[in-house]
């Protein structure tokens, strides 16, 4: 088949690449080939956009056993323990078919982590959706939600912690992002390079199928209205499959049988057999005629780009076929010899006794293009919103007002579809700041938390990228844990559009800062581009996963009330800052200005005392203040406790609704026991951070001196109506 | 006391019963669905999971799998036999419990604390808890409504074969304490014998102050003498 120009922009590759292609190969490439090569060269895989910044991250630390470039992260938690980690994103197949595109999402970064030789323990999730008065909202968000469910849950993984957001920039272009935490032993590690020659490659789990051809490609190239024409390029989730394939991988494990381990997630066979190959310096040689297919007369072509799930690629040590595919057998599942490591630095395709394509394996992946896109720097918007132009509110309605939106609403409606309990070692769940999951049989514990802030990336990239981490820090540290590192999933739009690829330059600039002055690596993540439809980009979204350790479980801290008349503290300045603020968004409609700063240094200093004051065990319970400001913070700690609270007014007052609704950053709330109070004041003041003691908690009612008085029962019925009348 | 945990492809809360039995010190063993033959038990527990995927109806598959006609032998001649979530919905489906499980009535999964009632404490199961006794317990299925014909639910009335009833907090029973839909409330029934039990809430869950509470560990005392 003589190959056209029509045919290479089938294939989402550019004229100019092609001619690279030829190049490089120094002739032209067939059908196969030039498959292959559009399916390592495709954004998705190569990253050819996002590297050039993307190493300018932190990846480095004391806790850091492995960093970005294999299929997940790894850190040191102390002992023998290791947590692998990572999160990816699936946006392009949940808006095509939200079902098995967000299922798929769940059970391709279990994969990622399993592969590696952990046991997951957790499931985290970042979904975005359109306005909830979009047409196609509903439908998404019930399949979206339905799907992590039911492959979560099926595979007996708690899903402990996420978050939903509403925003119309999402309308035509939701996000799906699912991170997967996994509990491994530090000698148990397998990576995906290969080594030594002859070796035995081995295709195990499900068979191949035609579902998911060219997936990667769909995912790399923007919607328009054909969308829903893709739908056969996305793949079918089953779960129960994945979960044989997760417990013989384990089994399998146990001993050293394994040389080097890959999944086949995006571009299937092909990126999974050049990774090992171009990791290890080697040359691989595949029999296509030997891959269990689902489907008659699957062609190379098929075979090579299918992206069909729960499938492995494993190269054994010599001698321990047998004992691998007993273990194989024992499950259920296919396990077939397919191929050898070569000399040849190729990777050769035969079928029918015959050469059917052969690429050289550096052409796919360090010779693969890499582009320093044009960008540039945000315009930035400097308006101050000053309150006397704006019509006058009543403080209780403003408060009912956001904590009855939908993006503010409690998500029990959600969470109660994922199983957050099985494996018993869920200390705290979803709902709280961060979750903590116990490492089973020890009294140590992780938590995790995700976190993203579209509207302050929208409005200033850099500040928008630190306040992310800082946040998603904050989270952690408010539950006890010390932070040790985080993984990223990159939702941006179009990169071949200057304003996007610098939104992204910018956004990564601020990560990067943050993540090097709070010492909190980056170990692993996923770029997503081309998030929008027809010319119309998403808001800048990064979402930051963060783990942290807890080293000695004994009294988890959570954000709810603990006691009558105890003593309420702010932690950290309040300046009042409400531009890009949840007051001004859900009351007026306003969503303008500059978000608000980010004092690293700040952070830092606050964050570390809380973290003295929850090992001291002097506090009772800490919220970080976030999206609503400070009343909103205090209204989530009375109405998950039986307790209300009562609060005085600011002694400098300035204006009672920059001080409750402000989102100024680095704050916490923390409730204290009076005879802890002169040990917790001590220890603030004696590392210069500022606080004020603010009020004390009380039965019933949740009240600001003069202003406000509500009861915690209303509060929480205002705060659960939203989903259940969706 | 010797405990025997059956593991079908697809079981995920095995190791979670396993856990709870080892720490309340039963001897327990773990049996891969292809064997043959069961080693000697006091009590067998069919876990909560997803058996072969669930794919056709809950537990239907593994109601027809090698090792179930052991359990059957040994459920005839008297062992104890326990069956959890999935394991109760496999109990229904090889017929030594009556009844079976639909869909939950809002048709979605539902994991959550709730609350059920001990309705009959006079059993090898629930003797260590209190006539009538709330306790606080998690569920998570998907197919958790009970159903079954009127016959045989009179003769359970009659008999006292109901084990536990869906509540809230104080014991009232009504249509928002019932999280599933369950016929007259139903979370958990015994056999005529009584020596077997099938319920939807998960008991190994609520053995553990530090990640729940300890609701679930008076079933297990109940058995061990």
């Amino acid at each position: 088949m003589k190959i056209t120009n029509k045919i290479i922009e089938n294939h989402g590759l550019k004229l100019d690449e092609y001619e690279n292609i030829k190049k490089l190969l120094k002739r032209e490439p067939n059908l196969l080939e030039l498959g292959i090569f559009s399916a390592m060269w495709n954004e998705h895989c190569s990253y050819k956009s996002s590297r050039i910044h993307l190493k300018n991250l932190p990846t480095k630390g004391k806790h850091v056993i492995q960093g970005p470039g294999e299929n997940a992260g790894v850190i040191d938690i102390g002992d023998d323990d290791a947590i692998i980690f990572k999160i990816e994103s699936h946006n392009h197949p949940s808006y095509i078919e939200p079902y098995q595109g967000a299922a798929t999402g769940v059970g391709g970064i279990l994969r990622d982590v399993f592969t590696m030789g952990a046991r997951p323990i957790a499931l985290l999730n970042s979904i975005h959706f359109g306005s909830p008065k979009h047409l196609k909202t509903k439908s998404l968000l019930n399949g979206v939600v339905s799907g992590i469910g039911g492959y979560g849950n099926c595979m007996g993984i708690p899903t402990v912690a996420g978050e939903t957001k509403f925003n119309e920039t999402y309308n035509e272009n939701i996000l799906v992002n699912a991170m997967a935490v996994g509990h491994a032993k530090k000698d148990k590690i397998f990576y995906s390079k290969a080594k030594g020659l002859n070796k035995s490659v081995v295709y195990v789990g499900s068979k191949t199928g035609r579902d998911g051809i060219h997936g990667a490609s769909m995912a790399s190239a923007e919607f328009d209205e054909n969308s829903e024409e893709k739908k056969p390029t996305v793949q079918v989730g089953d779960p129960f499959t994945e979960k044989l394939l997760m417990e013989a991988c384990l089994e399998l494990m146990k001993d050293n049988s394994i040389i080097s381990i890959q999944d086949m997630g995006a571009a299937g066979l092909t990126s999974s057999s050049v990774e090992m190959a171009s990791k290890g310096e080697l040359g691989i040689e595949l029999e296509l005629d030997k891959i269990p297919c689902r489907e008659e007369n699957m062609t190379p072509y098929e075979m090579m780009l299918s992206e069909s799930q729960e499938r492995m690629l494993i190269i054994l040590e010599d001698g321990k076929e047998a004992h691998a595919k007993k273990i194989f057998e024992k499950w259920d599942l296919d396990f077939v010899i397919i191929g050898k490591t070569t000399n040849t630095n190729n990777l050769t395709l035969k079928f029918n006794k015959k050469v059917q394509g052969e690429i050289p394996i550096e052409c796919l992946a360090s010779k693969a293009p890499i582009y320093n896109r044009k960008w540039t720097k945000k315009n930035i918007q400097k308006r101050k919103i000053n309150l006397k132009d704006l019509k006058k509110i009543k403080i209780e309605d403003a408060l009912i007002k956001i904590l009855s939106s939908p993006n503010h609403s409690n998500k029990s409606w959600i969470t109660n579809q994922y199983d957050q309990n099985v494996m018993c070692d869920t200390v705290q769940k979803s709902g709280s700041d961060a979750a903590i999951l116990r490492i089973h049989n020890k009294d140590k514990a992780i938590a995790v938390s995700v976190d993203s802030s579209a509207n302050y990336c929208k409005s200033h990239p850099i500040t928008g990228g630190k306040q992310i981490v800082c946040e998603n820090w904050r989270n952690l540290i408010t539950v006890g844990a010390k932070p040790l590192a985080i993984t990223n999933c990159l939702n941006f739009g179009n990169p071949e559009n200057k304003e996007i690829m610098g939104e992204f330059a910018e956004c990564l600039n601020g990560i990067k800062e943050a993540c090097e002055f709070l010492n909190y690596p980056v170990v692993s993540g996923n770029v997503s581009f081309y998030n929008g439809t027809n010319k119309k980009n998403i808001y800048p979204t990064p979402v930051i996963g963060g783990v942290g350790l807890i080293k000695k479980l004994s009294k988890p801290i959570s954000h709810k009330f603990k006691k009558n008349k105890s003593n309420i503290i702010l932690i950290g300045k309040t300046f009042g800052h409400l531009e890009q603020s949840c007051f001004l968004r859900e009351n007026y409609s306003i969503i303008e200005g500059m978000p608000p700063e980010i004092n690293l240094l700040n952070e830092k200093n606050n964050g570390e005392s809380l973290l003295k004051l929850i090992d001291k065990d002097l506090i009772l319970s800490a919220h970080d203040i976030s999206n609503g400001g400070l009343i909103t913070t205090l209204s989530e700690m009375a109405m998950s406790s039986n307790f209300g609270a009562k609060i005085l007014k600011p002694k400098k007052l300035t204006n009672l609704f920059k001080y409750f609704f402000g989102e100024d950053q680095a704050r916490y709330i923390i409730e204290v026991e009076n005879n802890c109070l002169s040990k917790v004041k001590k220890i603030l003041a004696d590392g210069n951070i500022y606080f004020e003691e603010i009020g004390v908690t009380q039965e019933d009612n949740f009240e600001i001196d003069g202003d406000l008085k509500i009861s915690t029962k209303e509060l929480f019925e205002i705060n659960n109506q939203w989903y259940n009348n969706f | 006391m010797k405990s025997s945990v059956i593991v079908f492809p697809g079981s995920n809360c095995d190791r979670d019963i396993a856990t709870a039995l080892e720490k309340l010190q039963f001897k327990n063993q773990m049996v891969w669905h292809k064997e043959s033959k069961l080693p000697k038990s006091d009590l067998i527990v069919i876990p909560g999971g997803f058996s072969y995927g669930d794919y056709l109806r809950s537990g239907a598959i593994a109601g027809k799998s090698l090792i179930i006609d052991e359990v059957i032998k040994a459920a005839n001649s008297g062992c104890l036999i326990l069956g959890i979530c999935n394991g109760f919905q496999i109990l229904t489906e090889t017929g030594l419990l009556k009844g079976t499980l639909l869909r939950n009535k809002n048709l979605k999964f539902i994991n959550k604390d709730v609350h059920i009632q001990v309705i009959n404490n006079r059993t090898k199961f629930t003797k260590k808890y209190k006539k009538d006794q709330i306790l606080n317990i998690n569920i998570a299925h998907n197919e958790g409504n009970y159903f079954t014909d009127s016959n045989h639910l009179e003769k359970m009335k009659d008999e006292d074969l109901i084990a536990f009833k869906y509540c809230d907090e104080i014991g009232n029973k009504n249509k928002n304490s019932n999280p599933n839909g369950s016929l007259e409330d139903i979370a958990g029934i015994f056999n005529s014998n009584k020596n077997i039990l099938g319920m939807m809430p998960h008991p190994e869950r609520m053995v553990d102050d530090m990640i729940s509470n300890k609701d679930g560990v008076n079933l297990f005392l109940s058995l061990l003498n």
